[in-house]
């Protein structure tokens, strides 16, 4: 097998329906190293990859491994030439075994018996990598960490030198993403060479040997990591100074908007996951939960929002019980809720940009009168979102499923927060976002703190954590592990919280 | 070598929507004028039999006419029911329970009463006969996750041998001397038509009323929005504090109760009694799914595409007897034309690019 040695990008150029994706893009990596690829959303990046992978044609442009002029028109090419890639979304069947899976998608499957005469070959490859799995579960029964091991062993027995990961930390824990790195780490020092797409900098910081730049679907800049800082990094990236430190002043305490008294919520397999837990969120404040996921912080949101049963115990909006209300009772209450999978519950995909800009107020005086929608009010409610949350569209008249992710994360935040709800329940609000929209998100969060909203705000990320909230309470298996002010130096000890090895 | 793309279509208009639809009829009847060349018929002498039989004379086009209400209002309640993604493949039984259900009323006060108050009684009776019918899926599908698909589609056999049940057994009427069938309705109980004609106009007129009301509710009123939301993602309806099961509810009512009244247009428009099912509707709740389909799920538009279709029903049924084709033949015509219909949208929803070379 020829193995890569240097891979080259010359000039690549690509646009979609006139639209440039890629401009005139130059990149090379080398073996035994580990290239970071950062930009924005919808810089280019995945477009670049996906040329790479042979998904799409480049305009013009050439690739070159170990100084040859290659072409490669299908995934089955970039395989041939040692080429692998791992999509943010993975390719794999729920209801097939590990090893079913990879017998898939290996060219050298045998045509009878293909799961025990593979088994031995992806045990010693799993074992080289220091990998652990369980050939014969099922996928389903995997975490989202695991299912990527699944993938990466797929295009390592491919015999992918180079391995392409679409935003790989993107569904991982903290400990997972650990796990994933020493994986990489372990593969670099085999020869393998791996490019990531991420827009994370601490990941391109921990991880990666050079980092190279898109912006708008041009190279802004390359470099090694060593020779720069995170600051640096967020400049050339967005092309401007980032806040790192949104100013967080200190304010009164207010009222007590949300009442949580003792609940008990129940999860998908019907056991509790959410344990008799009670708390108060109030004006002026953001109300940090952090912690691992699927310690029942989903659920929890869910449950006050009501999308969710509440099996026991009761829960308080401004004073109004709204345990087990319908999400409609609950807004009028005074409850907006950004959702953590916002493509999934947040909009309608098919309805107009307009529509959507009254998911759940469209039975709002203002919006309609009677049995009927004021259809002016409703377009200028929507011209106005579009205006001052800066989310991108030619016109009002687009279906929403045509903007991007972001944009329809910033459509669904300015819906949410232009009603000024007294409570607002966030979750991973800017899971997905690039640097200048967290950046513009986190500060309209700020805003309506500093308005006397008060704010529940469900994230992973905890420096954004640490950066928001006023209280930040730690969840693990159903319950609060500590609740700290944003001030306490016990905070150091986060980490230890979260994995449950500590309790205040 | 050839290389066939498929991408997303990234906008989309209502013009292009239009000529989408024309392009997969006219690719539909070249399809068609194959199966006629098959059989030995020139097509084009058959496809032009067809509309000349239809719309080319004053007779064929009052049966046209005649043939389109049904198709309207039937179309006209799939449009709702379609448009919440729920797949009523129903409403040739919910039709069916509509005429047992006028029937019922007809022969029982018909002899009594005045024939403004027994008409709207009728197809009173007619609209809650059918969306009783149609309420049972919607219910199943709630309640216990059953696919209204197959529950929809069983529940027409069912109401199609009750009603087979009813006119061979306790229904049978002494005026029909043994012969399966209900006594002939009261004459207070009969629909006035159209002198000349089968046109039983006030049928006629709740169909376009509807198909307006339709419209303006789908497009214009909360519940309508509700419809659509729900119909694009239900889950985003959940979120939205959408209640489903009530929503739900209506739109199989209303749909299935729009079939039901088409049942009574049948009844004591045409046929003046109850007979067997397959007399009193030729599939009408089957065509009828193709008439929303062909509207892009448009009230209104169902009014238009109901004309067509009812238009080839008359128009087949004229060439069957002078070109001695068998029976079936406007079933195909029927089906190519859905299934063309079908492959349309895949193409007004997606772009396709085609080129030669590596």
């Amino acid at each position: 097998m020829r193995k890569i040695k240097k891979l080259e990008m010359r000039g690549i150029s690509k646009s979609f329906q006139g639209n440039p994706a890629n401009r005139d893009i130059n990149l090379t990596v080398n073996s035994g190293e580990i290239l970071g690829l950062l930009g924005e959303n919808g810089a280019g990046k995945t477009t670049l990859m996906n040329i790479l992978y042979g998904l799409y044609q480049p305009d013009s442009g050439q690739i070159l491994i170990n100084d040859e002029e290659v072409r490669l028109t299908s995934p089955l090419d970039s395989i041939h030439h040692g080429i692998g890639m791992v999509h943010q979304h993975f390719m794999l069947v729920q209801n097939h075994s590990v090893l079913e899976n990879i017998a898939l998608g290996y060219e050298k499957t045998p045509f009878f018996f293909p799961k025990i005469r593979i088994r031995d070959k992806v045990v010693e490859f799993a074992r080289r990598f220091n990998f652990a799995m369980d050939p014969t579960m099922k996928i389903w029964q995997l975490s989202a960490g695991e299912q990527q091991r699944v993938e990466i062993i797929k295009a390592l027995l491919n015999g992918a030198d180079l391995l392409i990961l679409d935003e790989p930390t993107s569904v991982l824990t903290p400990q997972e993403i650990e796990d994933l790195f020493h994986i990489l780490k372990d593969m670099k020092a085999q020869g393998h060479m791996v490019i990531i797409i991420t827009h994370k900098l601490d990941e391109i910081m921990d991880i990666c040997d050079r980092v190279t730049v898109i912006q708008k679907g041009t190279v802004v800049g390359s470099a090694d990591t060593a020779t720069m800082d995170k600051r640096s990094l967020a400049r050339m990236m967005i092309g401007r100074e980032v806040l790192f430190n949104a100013e967080r002043e200190q304010l009164p305490k207010g009222d007590t908007v949300l009442k949580v008294d003792g609940i008990t919520v129940k999860g998908d397999k019907g056991t509790p996951v959410v344990k008799n837990m009670s708390f108060e969120v109030y004006e002026n404040e953001i109300f940090g939960v952090a912690g691992v996921a699927g310690n029942g912080q989903r659920e929890l949101g869910e449950a006050i929002t009501g999308i969710r049963a509440i099996e026991t115990g009761r829960v308080e909006v401004k004073g109004v019980d709204t345990t087990n209300m319908s999400p409609r009772r609950i807004y009028d209450a005074g409850l907006s809720h950004i959702p953590e999978e916002r493509i999934r519950f947040g909009i309608a995909p098919g309805l107009f940009l307009y529509d959507n800009s009254i998911l759940k107020q469209h039975h709002l005086k203002k919006f309609s009168k009677k049995l009927f929608l004021e259809y002016s009010q409703i377009r200028d409610h929507a011209k106005s979102l579009v205006e001052s949350y800066r989310v991108s569209t030619h016109s009002i008249d687009v279906q929403t499923k045509n903007l991007s992710g972001g944009n329809i994360q910033k459509l669904i935040l300015g819906r949410e927060i232009s009603e000024k709800p007294p409570l607002l329940v966030a979750s991973h609000p800017t899971y997905g976002l690039d640097v200048g929209a967290t950046e513009y998100l986190r500060e309209e969060l700020l805003t309506r703190r500093r308005e006397g909203g008060a704010i529940l705000l469900f994230s992973e990320d905890l420096e954004e954590v640490m950066k928001l909230c006023d209280r930040i309470a730690v969840m693990f298996e159903g319950e609060f592990v500590g609740v700290l002010d944003s001030g306490d130096p016990r905070l150091a000890d986060i980490g230890l919280m979260m994995a449950g090895s500590l309790r205040l | 070598m050839l290389r066939i793309k498929v991408s997303d279509r990234a906008t989309t208009t209502g013009l292009r929507s239009f000529m989408t639809n024309i392009a997969s009829l006219v690719a539909g009847l070249c399809a068609i004028g194959l199966i006629f060349v098959a059989c030995g018929v020139n097509p084009f002498y058959a496809i032009s039999k067809i509309f000349m039989g239809s719309f080319g004379s004053m007779y064929g086009f009052k049966e046209t006419v005649t043939k389109a209400i049904p198709l309207i209002i039937i179309g006209g309640g799939l449009t709702l029911a379609f448009r919440s993604r729920f797949w009523n493949i129903g409403a040739e039984g919910q039709l069916l329970m509509g005429a047992i259900f006028s029937t019922w009323v007809g022969l029982a006060w018909g002899p009594n009463l005045p024939s403004w108050a027994i008409v709207p009684l009728m197809f009173a009776a007619g609209f809650l006969g059918g969306a009783l019918w149609g309420l049972i899926p919607a219910i199943l599908k709630i309640r216990f996750s059953i696919n209204e698909v197959i529950s929809t589609l069983m529940l027409n056999y069912i109401c199609a041998e009750f009603m087979t049940l009813l006119i061979v057994g306790p229904w049978k009427g002494r005026s029909r001397f043994g012969f399966p069938g209900t006594d002939n309705l009261p004459e207070s109980a009969i629909l006035g038509v159209i002198s000349g004609s089968r046109i039983h106009y006030v049928t006629l007129i709740l169909a376009l009323v509807f198909a307006v009301i339709l419209a303006v509710v789908v497009y214009k009123t909360r519940f309508g929005y509700e419809v659509r939301v729900i119909g694009e993602n239900p889950d985003a309806g959940r979120y939205a504090g959408i209640n489903f099961f009530k929503t739900s509810l209506i739109v199989m009512a209303v749909s299935g109760g729009m079939a039901g009244i088409a049942g009574v247009g049948e009844v004591a428009g045409i046929h003046h009694y109850l007979t067997y099912p397959a007399s009193i509707s030729s599939g009408y709740g089957f065509t009828a799914i193709i008439v929303a389909w062909l509207a892009k799920l448009n009230p209104l538009y169902a009014v238009v595409s109901g004309l067509f279709f009812a238009g080839i029903l008359v128009g087949g049924d004229a060439i069957q007897i002078s070109l001695g084709l068998p029976a079936a033949t406007v079933q195909i015509v029927n089906g190519t034309l859905l299934v063309f219909l079908i492959m349309g949208d895949f193409f007004f929803k997606n772009k396709i690019t085609i080129r030669w070379g590596k």
